[in-house]
Order: structure tokens, then sequence, then C-alpha cells
């Protein structure tokens, strides 16, 4: 069961990637972000990580990914066209994918060879115990001080783009004002 | 229990429940065009059937029957894709909604609730962030500007709404140390309607605020911007026509019926009876059964029917007065909230 599940949506997560390459209407390809992230959190939901997985669908999918859409839809965006350089990027990138590719599957082959997969080792969760809690462990206990420190971190960016925001806007205001006299 | 029996007592359950949810939808629009009926003076449909209790029949019908128009301009796989989105994910929720005592199957087969997550309090979350994605496409598939205002207006009523939903549920987390919603209510039966999370549990502001952002995030009166017929003609689904409005319009009402489903299992004991606890099972196994569904069932109708009260009473918001109150006032008390609970658990 697992692994019928495990292939369905690694299938999906791959279609949904490769289309995301191939449609050139900029609101399809964010859909099949969508699509991405979503089969990944059922992938997370397969390994065991159930927090981690409905994080990924309410922060990935929901959060971010409408932000994506919105600014899609805002901006109109048309059709991609094919430039000099869109075409140059595509003759280079997809050898070069295969190529990062190869040495990843290399290097993972090397580590731990042919043969069963270990999912899911790191989780050291017993039978009954939500992983949930371990992580809340992790977070709030062991690496206090990095998690609060991150926490900062995000909250000096909003301020910064609450700043920058603000500069233009009153720029504009001003010139308004000028405008006006 | 074999693997068999397990599947087909499974996709019973399904099936009933989704029958029942799609009929309890048809039913909440009765009852809010009846009750709206009695809070202007009037009488409301009571033609067709007695009391006009078979309307929401006829009103199916004439969805199912009216011409279904695509305008030419829409983009249309996603056209077509919005409504879907909407209306699924308005039916998934209630997969991980308890809505009776635990067991009750043969076997001890779950027969009141169709799966047992424990994380289920974050899968309605999600779900319901997933739920944006309908209105929004539909508003820019449509390729009509009031569709497309009202779009925008709902997927950012619905971002800065969700925020505070969201923490004001924490309080309850916390007090339970749970997200299994059967843990959730099962913590609060102790005590009867005393130690429900609205009375005991000390979580009335909680309760309060998501009530406020419920309205907003299923785009009700007062908070019904994006559809707000005086300005924006019919919102986001200025362009849909038959069977896909009817999905739109299923969807609200679907999402109605969660919402005031997950307020229950939260805020007001669930199953459990007034008396909790106190009042042990009895001889009977049909009244163990029965009874509890019979609570959670009345206490989702007490809750509609102040959903249908305040849009018969209060008069639409303005945008930025929306967006103020969200952001000004909802968060704020909320995480106000989380320390107090935090604080309160930790002293007590």
């Amino acid at each position: 069961m697992h692994l019928i599940l495990f292939f369905l949506f690694a299938g999906f997560c791959l279609a949904g990637a490769i289309n995301l390459l191939l449609q050139t209407h900029p609101i399809n390809s964010a859909l099949s972000l969508i699509v991405v992230m979503t089969s990944l959190a059922v992938l997370y939901l397969l390994l065991g990580a159930e927090f981690l997985a409905i994080a990924q669908i309410i922060v990935y999918s929901g959060a971010v990914m409408v932000l994506f859409t919105f600014v899609v839809m805002l901006l109109n965006a048309g059709r991609e066209e094919h430039t000099l350089g869109s075409r140059a990027a595509s003759r280079v990138g997809f050898p070069a994918v295969v190529v990062l590719f190869a040495v990843l599957a290399t290097i993972v082959l090397h580590m731990q060879g042919l043969g069963a997969a270990h999912l899911g080792e790191g989780l050291s969760n017993a039978p009954g115990q939500s992983n949930l809690e371990l992580l809340s462990q992790v977070l709030f206990h062991e690496l206090l001080l990095p998690f609060e420190v991150t926490s900062v971190l995000i909250l000096i960016a909003i301020l910064g783009a609450v700043a920058l925001a603000h500069a233009e806007g009153s720029k504009i205001g001003a010139s308004e004002r000028t405008a006006e006299k | 229990m074999t693997i068999f029996a397990f599947f087909l007592w499974s996709l019973a359950k399904v099936a009933v429940v989704t029958v029942v949810m799609l009929l309890g939808i048809a039913y909440t629009v009765l009852l809010e065009r009846k009750l709206v009926g009695r809070i202007q003076n009037r009488w409301g449909p009571s033609r067709v059937g007695p009391f006009g209790l078979l309307q929401p029949l006829v009103d199916g019908a004439k969805s199912f029957l009216k011409e279904d128009l695509i305008p030419a301009a829409v983009y249309r796989p996603i056209y077509l894709l919005a409504p879907i989105i909407s209306l699924g994910c308005a039916l998934i929720a209630i997969a991980v909604i308890p809505f009776g005592a635990p067991g009750m199957g043969p076997h001890g087969f779950d027969l009141f609730e169709i799966s047992n997550i424990n994380v289920g309090l974050l899968v309605i979350l999600g779900i319901t962030s997933i739920g944006v994605y309908g209105i929004a496409l539909a508003g820019w598939s449509s390729n009509n500007k009031y569709s497309l205002l009202g779009s925008l207006r709902s997927s950012a009523q619905l971002i800065s709404y969700e925020l505070a939903l969201g923490l004001s549920l924490v309080g309850v987390v916390l007090h339970a140390g749970s997200l299994n919603l059967r843990t959730i209510v099962e913590q609060q039966a102790t005590l009867g309607a005393a130690t429900w999370n609205i009375a005991g549990g000390g979580q009335i502001l909680a309760f309060f605020i998501y009530l406020m952002a419920a309205f907003a995030e299923t785009n009700r009166s007062p908070f019904d911007l994006p559809e707000a017929e005086s300005e924006l003609t019919g919102g986001y689904h200025t362009e849909y026509s038959s069977m896909k409005f009817a999905m739109f319009f299923m969807a609200e009402y679907g999402n109605m019926i969660n919402v005031g489903c997950v307020a229950t299992l939260l805020f007001l004991g669930g199953w459990t009876s007034p008396l909790g606890d106190l009042m042990g099972p009895f001889q009977s196994n049909f009244l163990n059964a029965f009874l509890p569904l019979f609570w959670f069932v009345l206490k989702v109708f007490l809750f509609l029917c102040l959903y249908v009260w305040v849009r018969g009473t209060l008069p639409r918001f303005r945008y930025d007065q929306l967006m103020n109150f969200g952001w000004r006032y909802l968060l704020p008390l909320a995480i106000l909230n989380i320390v107090g609970t935090s604080l309160w658990l930790a002293c007590r």
C-alpha cells in the first residue's frame, strides 16, 4: 500500500515538475508547482512526518503559492516569449540537470548501495507518540537559541520590507504634493 | 475484522456522510431563507411541500435545468477547475470531523468518524487554505473585472483572517495538549458544560475571535465583500451559471457547516451532552450511539442559526474597516489570548 502510494505521488510530483517547466503560461506553471508541493506533502506523510506534511500544505501550498498566483494575476503576465537567452538556457540547462542528477545518484549509491532503503530512520518516535512532541522538544528545548535567533532574523526582514515600502510610498506622496503645488 | 470488511464499512461510511453533508447543505439554504424571512417579517419559502420543506429539491432541479453558459473569453481549463476545487475542499473537511462517540461499530469500528488523525485540526486548516484557490482562480479565469475584484478581495480577506483564525485555536490546543479532535472533545467532557472550552476552559475570548474570523473565512455577512451585490454584481462567480454557480453556492454553505462543526468540537464540547461524563453511559446501546449524534447535530444547528441571525441583522463592513479590524484588533487579541492561556496553564 505504501509502495503504491509512493509511486503514485512521486509520479504526480515529477509530472507536476515537468509540466511546470514545459508550460508557457505562468498561471499554469504556478498551479503545477502547487501539485508538486502537495505531492511532496504526501511523501512526507508516507515517511511518518505528519506534522511536516500538514505544515508543508498550509505554508507552501496554501500561503506562499497564493501569493505567487496573486502576483501572476495582478501583473497580468502573458505567455512566455522565447528569446536567445531562454533558448541557450534550455540547451545548457537540460544536460546540466542530467549531470547534476547523475552526481547525486552516484553519491547516494556510494553511501548506501543498492538494496532496501531505510526510510524514516531519523524519526525515533515510539509507536503511540506523535512526532510533533519530538519536534517541539528539539525546537523549544535543545535548539531554543538558534530557533529564536532565526525568528529575530525574520522579524528584521519584515521590518526591512516595511521600511522599503514606506520609503517609496512617502517619496511618491512627496512628489504628488509638489505636483499639487 | 478483516481488511475487506473494514474497506466495505469505510466505503459505506464515506457514502452516508457525503449524502448527509449534501442534504445538510441543501437544508442549510432553506434554514437561512426561512430565518432571514422571519427576521424581515415575512414567511420565506412556503409553497413547495409542507412549510416549504421540499424547496431545496426544486432549487436543485432548477440549477440542473438552467442553460450552462461558458463565456467566450474565459480561460477554460481553470474556469472549469475552480468550482471543483471550491466544492471539493468544502466536502473533504468533514472526513476528519468526529461527530459521535468513539467506537460503536462492530469490532470497535469507528462508526462516527471517517478517519481519526492525530493532527486532525491541522488537516482542517490545511484544507481551508487550499480552498482559497477555488475563489482566486474563478475570478481570474473569468476574464471579468468584477470577478477579478471579487476574487482579489476574497483572497486577501482569507489570508488575513486565516492568521487570526489559526491563532485563536492555539489556546484550545494548549489546553488539550493535543491536535487530535477526539482528545480535545474528551478533555472537555469531564464536568459537562462547566468544562467546555468556552466556559471552564477559559477560551471565551478565543471563541469570539474564532467566530469573527470564521464569518470572514466563509465570506458571509457582515464580511461578504467578495460577492457584494451592490458593488460587484456577483463577485467571483459573476460569469458562472447553472450547476457551476450552484457548486460555489454549495461550497459556501458546506464551509458554513464545517466551521460550525469545528466550533462545536473545539469550544462547545463536541458530541458530549451538557452534563458530560456526569450523565454516564446508558443501558441501551441505541441511546449510547445516537444521543451523542443528537447533541452534535443540535449544537451545529444552533451555530448555523447564529450565522443566519448575524446575517439578518448586521450591515456590510467597508473594505478598509475589514482589513483594519482583522490586522489591528483580531490578530493582537489572538496573540494576547495565547500568552494569557500559556501563563494560566503554567501557573496552575
